[in-house]
């Protein structure tokens, strides 16, 4: 192949694409060497699913420029600029680079773009897995530099907390280097490696499934041990005369069970490890790990004990399985009552097959989370704590790269929002080091110049969707609300309030 | 895996727009809203596979057809292997060729399956499958588009497609197009009974429009361009400088005979060959033809 063509790996077509061509998309390119999808600064833009979905086969032969992708009739509220690629005020008492003017129902809105430098961010990552990744409190690293801290486990899921203050400037050199690089991989949709101190080694990547110590997390799992039993106990009566869901957390016995018990499944002798907790239900019957059912085992029969031989029998059939269906073994004891592996019977492979369909697929999810300073709210207004007030009465609007974010209530603007909403590339670095993310506050013009803004420096948003260079139109996402979209209180809302 | 494929309502509310890699597909149904509704859904369940099933037998599809080749395993891979097979015989053609059509074609299949639907278009970048029930009609926009920066097409003309006539599907194919042509056409538009038939159709046609040798037409091998073209080191147009009339009469005259040869072997209907502002029209059935412009509702650009 030719040495100077890169392989796109944007979809499953993998086109090799020589510099300065597209591949057969005609959205991909290679740019000296580079896959790109180009231009610094990005305008969401509604009209660009219409114009660009039907655009003629016979503009396609252009020579790609390696710029603008077509751009048709821009009408007003069509366009939201982003900050992506505004660049930034730091150090700060500057207005914003962009603040521009739009007309959205007859209201004159106004747009404060501006790229935050933030000292004070990180990520929160979910987790999809039962594996057990590091007990909680556990440092977290990247590149061998502590980078964050495992938190709660939730529900299916484990949660990392990564970055933040501490970590990006309160360290060594090469740690506050590798939290920044960490959060901007994080945040513009690359997959980075963690290690947990003691703990599990993962691949985090947002909107794919985790990468535990190597294996690739299929699926989350459809309930803890016992609730699976609940769940499934009617397919098994009947089918098998003991069941085991191994789970880290709770593991079942279906004849202990009060589902079992309802059905009338008999004793069956059996005998677990571990703590019981009330009938049925077992807590530790191991240690944690990244094997069944987020145990350490490779071998179910070791959280077994002996079968209590006033109750078991001969030819009884136990079926064991982790709570995603992903690991399962089927037995039968022997005259001595140990238990035999046998093949699953075909009705039983139903009920496993079952229990890893009711599995959600395992995600990572990543919320960048941040806190816009005083400095950053001066970019906005000359009196930033007028700022942090229409945004908590929710006259202005708050979007990150266009995304819709949540606002901490409470003093300041922390917000978190989901980096798989924003358009690609989002983020940036400065040395400092620190995160460079986009912010967009949107509100009305009379509001505006209410708190201060700086009104002289608006700009109709034709000045920069007409004239300017290097500007990138992309279609805005379609599960996003538009940022423009009206909803806002109506301006008496003003009044009404007294601060 | 996070869904690659896009699937959404385009902004006037009536019409899908599916995308995925290098697939780009509006659709429109006509009909009762909840049949609408049923086929778009149909279409989209169809779509969400298409580009994998393809990606998955792309060496094969890249390969030159013939018919001692063994058939491939996906739908639209087939549709577009049917397609072209006609033509493997006497020309150099890949089932790629047909690739759009094919797509479009399954696609509405998919839609038309589930649910009745008065008339329907699947439209894959100029490419188009219709669905006509009886007493329903398409009118459709040729563009000649000798200027691509202008920001509205110039209409060459329009075809009226109607049930009773045996068009489904509508192809163009030329060097200014995004695929890569042998050809200097500017563009073939072929009308065929289904899109895939079309699209292969255009293709030929639009190679045989050519002046082998003409020092005006700058002419780069495909692999220069696109390593992994299916074209190989075959010399693909990438410039067409100023003919004189004779040569773009003799150029197009040499289409038309193989739009003709392809017209009488039944595997198109029509056809119109464009090239330099000059535009031939190869047969016509009832008023499935080209005809001048005129302000009609409900214009597909082909």
């Amino acid at each position: 192949m030719a040495d100077d063509a890169i392989r796109c790996d944007a979809c499953p077509v993998l086109c090799y694409i020589k510099p300065g061509r597209t591949g057969s998309c005609d959205r991909y390119g290679n740019h000296e060497g580079k896959l790109v999808r180009l231009d610094p600064h990005v305008v969401l833009h509604r009209a660009v699913e219409r114009g660009e979905a039907v655009k003629l086969f016979l503009e396609r032969g252009r020579d790609w420029d390696g710029t603008l992708i077509g751009q048709s009739g821009v009408s007003h509220g069509e366009t939201f600029v982003t900050a992506i690629g505004a660049g930034t005020t730091y150090p700060d008492y500057k207005p914003a680079p962009f603040i521009i003017s739009s007309q959205v129902d007859g209201v004159d809105m106004v747009t404060v773009v501006t790229e935050g430098i933030f000292s004070y961010c990180g990520v929160k990552v979910k987790i999809d897995t039962d594996r057990h990744l590091g007990a909680e409190c556990s440092t977290v690293r990247a590149q061998g530099e502590a980078v964050g801290h495992v938190t709660t486990s939730e529900y299916g899921s484990q949660m990392l907390s990564l970055g933040g203050v501490r970590h990006l400037t309160g360290g060594s050199r090469h740690e506050g280097t590798a939290t920044c690089e960490t959060l901007l991989n994080l945040c513009n949709g690359k997959a980075v490696e963690l290690k947990i101190d003691d703990g599990a080694k993962v691949v985090v990547q947002a909107g794919n499934p985790p990468i535990v110590d190597g294996a690739q997390e299929e699926r989350m799992r459809v309930g803890c041990g016992s609730a699976t039993i609940g769940m499934f106990a009617k397919q098994w009566f009947g089918k098998v005369d003991e069941v085991v869901v191994v789970d880290d957390h709770i593991t079942g016995v279906l004849s202990e069970h009060q589902a079992g018990k309802l059905l009338g499944v008999p004793e069956t002798g059996i005998k677990l490890k571990g703590r019981r907790s009330t009938p049925g239900r077992y807590f530790q019957v191991a240690e944690p790990g990244t094997a069944w059912g987020g145990t350490e085992i490779d071998d179910p029969l070791t959280i077994l004990g002996k079968f209590n031989a006033k109750k078991a029998w001969p030819g009884l059939r136990l079926l064991m399985v982790s709570t995603t269906g992903e690991h399962h073994g089927y037995f039968e004891l022997d005259e001595d009552l140990k238990p035999r592996e046998k093949e699953l019977p075909g009705d039983l492979r139903e009920s496993v097959a079952r229990i890893k369909e009711n599995c959600e697929p395992a995600l990572c999810t990543v919320l960048f989370m941040a806190g816009a300073g005083g400095s950053l709210r001066a970019g906005v207004t000359e009196n930033p704590v007028k700022l942090t007030h229409s945004v908590s009465d929710a006259l202005t609007r708050v979007t990150c790269g266009g995304a819709p974010v949540y606002v901490w209530p409470g003093g300041g603007i922390t917000f978190m929002a989901d980096v798989t909403r924003m358009p690609q590339n989002a983020f940036g670095y400065v040395p400092t080091p620190a995160l460079v993310a986009p912010i967009e506050f949107t509100l009305r013009l009379a509001d505006y110049a209410a708190l201060g803004g700086y009104v002289e420096h608006v700009r109709p948003l034709s000045s920069i969707t007409a004239e300017d260079e290097g500007r990138q139109r992309v279609a805005a996402r379609a599960e996003n609300p538009w940022p423009l979209a009206s909803g806002m209180k109506p301006a008496t809302t003003v009044n009404s309030k007294k601060r | 895996m996070k869904q690659r494929a896009q699937i959404r309502m385009l902004a006037d509310g009536r019409r899908l727009h599916l995308h995925d890699g290098p697939i780009d597909l509006i659709v429109e149904a006509f009909g009762a809203p909840c049949a609408i509704e049923a086929a778009y859904h149909a279409a989209g369940a169809r779509f969400v596979t298409v580009l994998d099933e393809l990606c998955g037998e792309l060496w094969y599809l890249r390969r030159r057809c013939s018919p001692e080749n063994e058939w491939p395993q996906g739908a639209v891979a087939r549709r577009m292997v049917a397609a072209v097979m006609p033509y493997a015989p006497q020309y150099f053609i890949t089932p790629m060729a047909a690739v759009a059509g094919a797509v479009a074609e399954e696609i509405l299949a998919a839609m038309v399956a589930v649910v009745e639907l008065s008339s329907a278009y699947v439209n894959d970048g100029g490419d188009i499958a219709l669905h006509l029930s009886p007493g329903e009609k398409f009118v459709v926009g040729l563009v000649a588009g000798m200027e691509p920066r202008l920001e509205r097409p110039s209409l060459l003309g329009t075809i009226t497609v109607h049930e009773s006539d045996p068009v489904r599907g509508i192809a163009t194919s030329g060097w200014r197009g995004r695929s890569f042509s042998l050809g200097i056409a500017d563009a073939v538009t072929v009308l065929a009974d289904r899109a895939a038939a079309a699209d292969a159709a255009a293709t030929i046609i639009a190679n045989q429009v050519d002046l082998p040798g003409h020092p005006a037409i700058v002419r780069v091998p495909a692999c220069e361009l696109a390593p992994d073209s299916d074209l190989g080191d075959r010399l693909v147009t990438q410039a067409v400088g100023e003919l004189i009339s004779p040569e773009v009469q003799h150029a197009l005259e040499v289409g038309s005979r193989t739009a003709d040869l392809l017209l009488r072997m039944g595997l198109i209907r029509s056809a119109a060959l464009s090239l330099q502002g000059e535009t031939r029209v190869v047969g016509d059935i009832g008023e499935s033809r080209i005809v001048t412009p005129q302000g009609e509702r409900g214009y597909v650009h082909a």
